[in-house]
């Protein structure tokens, strides 16, 4: 059960925000989708769910089309987080629940399992305009998986949350993958995606600039990043051969260089003028490959 | 259960919970119940079990008599004391609350009667009005008498001239059976009217509120929108005829409980004398009708608002359009074979109030009355497939949307290049 989305292109007009779109997402696993503000993600997870119709392209679950039909399967967490205000949480989830092809019984005891993980079963009873934005946040997560989809597609899941959300969040999801949910999820923050991915892609301007497996995409992208904390001067070493960029810190330098061998040449250099305390060499980081790729536009 | 009746129920169950739906339906049936009882009311309020009392202070010692014959031929309910005492003492009883009015009647230089009225206050028109005429014939007949009229004589003179109308057309109503219908018809617009725009209202406001909280992505995600859209609809317009139905029985129960003491009042004027099962058949058939165009009409320009403040804004046009089709059927009331009416009644938007007043006042033949159905069933099937276009469309979009240009924006968003 593999989601394959094959030169998939949407256009608005004269405007295109997906542009030729490959992806191939394995079962059981966590994508991550990256991209700025407008890259395309939310119209490329709008196709996915057949909200919108692509302008061109495929895009298949198992080798059948996703549509109303196979919505039972699917969980959606939307950006825009939103509920019934002024509804009883258990009575829009189990609507919701229903929605998605659920009996009422279960979906009960469902959202009662999933309030319990959340340590939140006083909820049940609340409206949800009563509940802060974070709490607001985890019903709607229960929500979107509530009726155990196969695929789940989740729109920023972790903006606005504080650090103790974030982790039960993260848990929840990694909980979800080891039962078989294959999950497709983008963010801002590329932590969450080194921590959470095996496969992503790079969007921007409705085109995938990088595309592959974190690892691969690690070893391919050369550069590394090399730290060092000294108690002399390190200026000099901006110029230094293979040094791409150089920022300095507080305590030192932090380069980025071409390849390990630049990092031998500099610790030729470097030895004997004086007390090194840190000197590190460190796998890019998935937000220096999302700078150099998307560009330094992105804030 | 198919999503479309979970969605369906969902809507009616939820409304019909409300507060709001619930106070206002309470409300409207006091006011039902009210009106179907008023002369029970009016009559729990006087103490005199509806009787007015007057004191006459007859100065001649011959009027009293005559003048109480008169007035129990106009109303038995004034009833005449024959005062012995001062006006002075009188007004004191009137100020006490013993007598509702006095009246003091004499002659003139001609030896012609002439009255005083005193009460507390002559806002009381109807006992003013009716003591006056009394006294007028009175003054009539005494006058007649004068000049040696007889009573035959007099009769003739004031017989009125005979005035006969005559509908050539076969079943055309007559005088009597058209200003009964004219009562009826024009409450049953006043509801097809209000019910109309409150109804197409809340389907706006629903789509907004759902848009605005954003729960429509999930909504949408699970279902698709046009079912969605169309299970609002009829979730609404099951809730409206709940509404209805409540008030038609309460309606009815109370006014037949009522007859015998409504029939000669207001009611009976305004042609509730008996109601005719055909008038109420097609106000039903024209309100659900109505109800369907507006109700879609509503349904995608709610879709295109983002905020809940720019419904009204967004709903304006189509509200002008019913307030525009209730002014039309106003008019159409005191005159409704007017060609004016007649062309009007076959455009869709008006048809639902303007067809609904020819069928209810006219005896219009049947195919105009099914054309006009034709016309707006085929309107409410066009308006749904274009509304679900745009709805679509329009569900996603957000920003500062409030115009009609972005009508053409959310068909976009649908259209698969």
């Amino acid at each position: 059960m593999v989601l394959k989305l094959k030169q998939v292109m949407k256009r608005f007009g004269q405007f295109t925000a997906v542009n030729n779109l490959s992806l191939e997402i394995p079962e059981k696993e966590i994508f991550g989708f990256l991209g700025a503000n407008g890259a395309g993600k939310t119209t490329t997870f709008r196709m996915i769910l057949g909200l919108l119709d692509t302008s061109g392209g495929k895009i298949s679950w198992d080798g059948l089309p996703l549509n109303y039909s196979t919505s039972h399967i699917v969980g959606y967490l939307p950006e825009e987080r939103g509920l019934y205000p002024k509804l009883k949480v258990r009575d829009q989830i189990v609507y919701l629940a229903r929605l998605r092809g659920m009996e009422k019984t279960e979906a009960l005891r469902e959202l009662r399992f999933w309030l319990e993980k959340f340590k939140v079963p006083e909820y049940e009873n609340k409206k949800v305009e009563e509940l802060s934005k974070g709490n607001q946040q985890k019903i709607q997560f229960i929500a979107a998986v509530i009726h155990k989809p196969k695929l789940l597609i989740l729109d920023e899941p972790f903006s606005g949350l504080d650090p103790v959300n974030v982790e039960q969040l993260k848990d929840a999801v990694i909980a979800l993958k080891e039962n078989g949910t294959t999950i497709v999820f983008s963010s801002h923050q590329m932590h969450h995606v080194e921590e959470l991915c095996e496969h992503l892609c790079i969007m921007h301007k409705g085109r995938p600039v990088v595309h592959g497996s974190l690892k691969e995409i690690k070893r391919s992208f050369g550069k590394k990043n090399l730290i060092i904390h000294a108690d002399f001067p390190l200026q000099s070493l901006q110029d230094f051969p293979g040094v791409v960029k150089a920022r300095l810190t507080m305590e030192g330098v932090l380069l980025q260089i071409e390849s390990e061998k630049v990092a031998e040449s500099i610790l030729k250099q470097i030895v004997g003028k004086g007390f090194i305390r840190k000197f590190a060499l460190e796998e890019p980081s998935l937000n220096d490959i999302f700078i150099e790729k998307v560009g330094d536009s992105y804030e | 259960m198919n999503s479309f009746w979970i969605i369906l129920f969902h809507t009616y169950l939820n409304k019909l919970k409300s507060k709001s739906f619930i106070i206002t339906t309470i409300l409207t049936v006091v006011i039902v119940l009210g009106l179907t009882n008023i002369n029970n009311i009016i009559n729990l309020f006087d103490k005199s079990g509806g009787k007015e009392t007057v004191a006459v202070l007859d100065e001649t010692g011959r009027l009293y008599e005559p003048f109480k014959q008169q007035i129990t031929a106009i109303n038995k309910d004034i009833k005449l004391t024959n005062y012995n005492g001062s006006d002075k003492e009188a007004e004191k009883d009137v100020e006490a609350g013993d007598f509702d009015a006095l009246i003091q009647l004499r002659f003139n230089e001609e030896r012609l009667p002439e009255a005083t009225y005193k009460a507390m206050s002559i806002a009381d028109s109807s006992l003013f009005t009716d003591l006056q005429t009394g006294l007028q014939q009175l003054k009539t007949m005494q006058s007649a008498t004068k000049i040696n009229l007889t009573e035959a004589q007099l009769q003739k003179l004031y017989e009125p001239a005979a005035f006969e109308k005559v509908a050539l057309e076969k079943n055309a109503k007559s005088e009597e059976e058209l200003n009964q219908a004219r009562g009826l018809v024009y409450i049953l617009l006043f509801i097809i009217y209000f019910s109309v725009i409150m109804y197409a209202n809340m389907i706006a406001m629903e789509v907004a509120t759902e848009k605005s909280s954003r729960v429509m992505e999930i909504l949408i995600s699970s279902v698709s929108p046009i079912k969605q859209m169309f299970a609002k609809i009829f979730g609404i317009g099951l809730l409206s005829l709940t509404q209805l139905a409540v008030f038609l029985i309460v309606g009815y129960y109370s006014l037949t409980s009522n007859m015998e003491s409504l029939k000669d009042g207001f009611w009976g004027v305004y042609g509730f004398g008996d109601v005719p099962i055909g008038t109420i058949v097609y106000a039903i058939v024209f309100f659900i009708l109505g109800y369907f165009l507006y109700a879609t009409l509503a349904a995608f320009l709610g879709s295109l608002v983002s905020r809940i403040e720019d419904v009204q804004q967004m709903i304006t046009p189509m509200t002008l359009m019913v307030v525009a089709g209730f002014m039309i059927a106003m008019f159409g009331l005191g005159k409704p074979d007017a060609p004016f009416i007649t062309i009007t009644s076959f455009i869709p938007f008006f048809t639902p109030m303007i067809m609904f007043l020819r069928v209810g006042m006219l005896s219009i033949p049947i195919w105009e009355a099914m054309l006009g159905i034709a016309v707006l069933i085929g309107t409410i099937v066009g308006l749904a497939i274009f509304g679900a276009r745009v709805y679509r469309g329009g569900v996603l979009m957000y920003g500062k949307s409030n115009s009609f240009k972005d009508i053409k924006k959310a068909l976009q968003l649908t259209k698969n290049e």
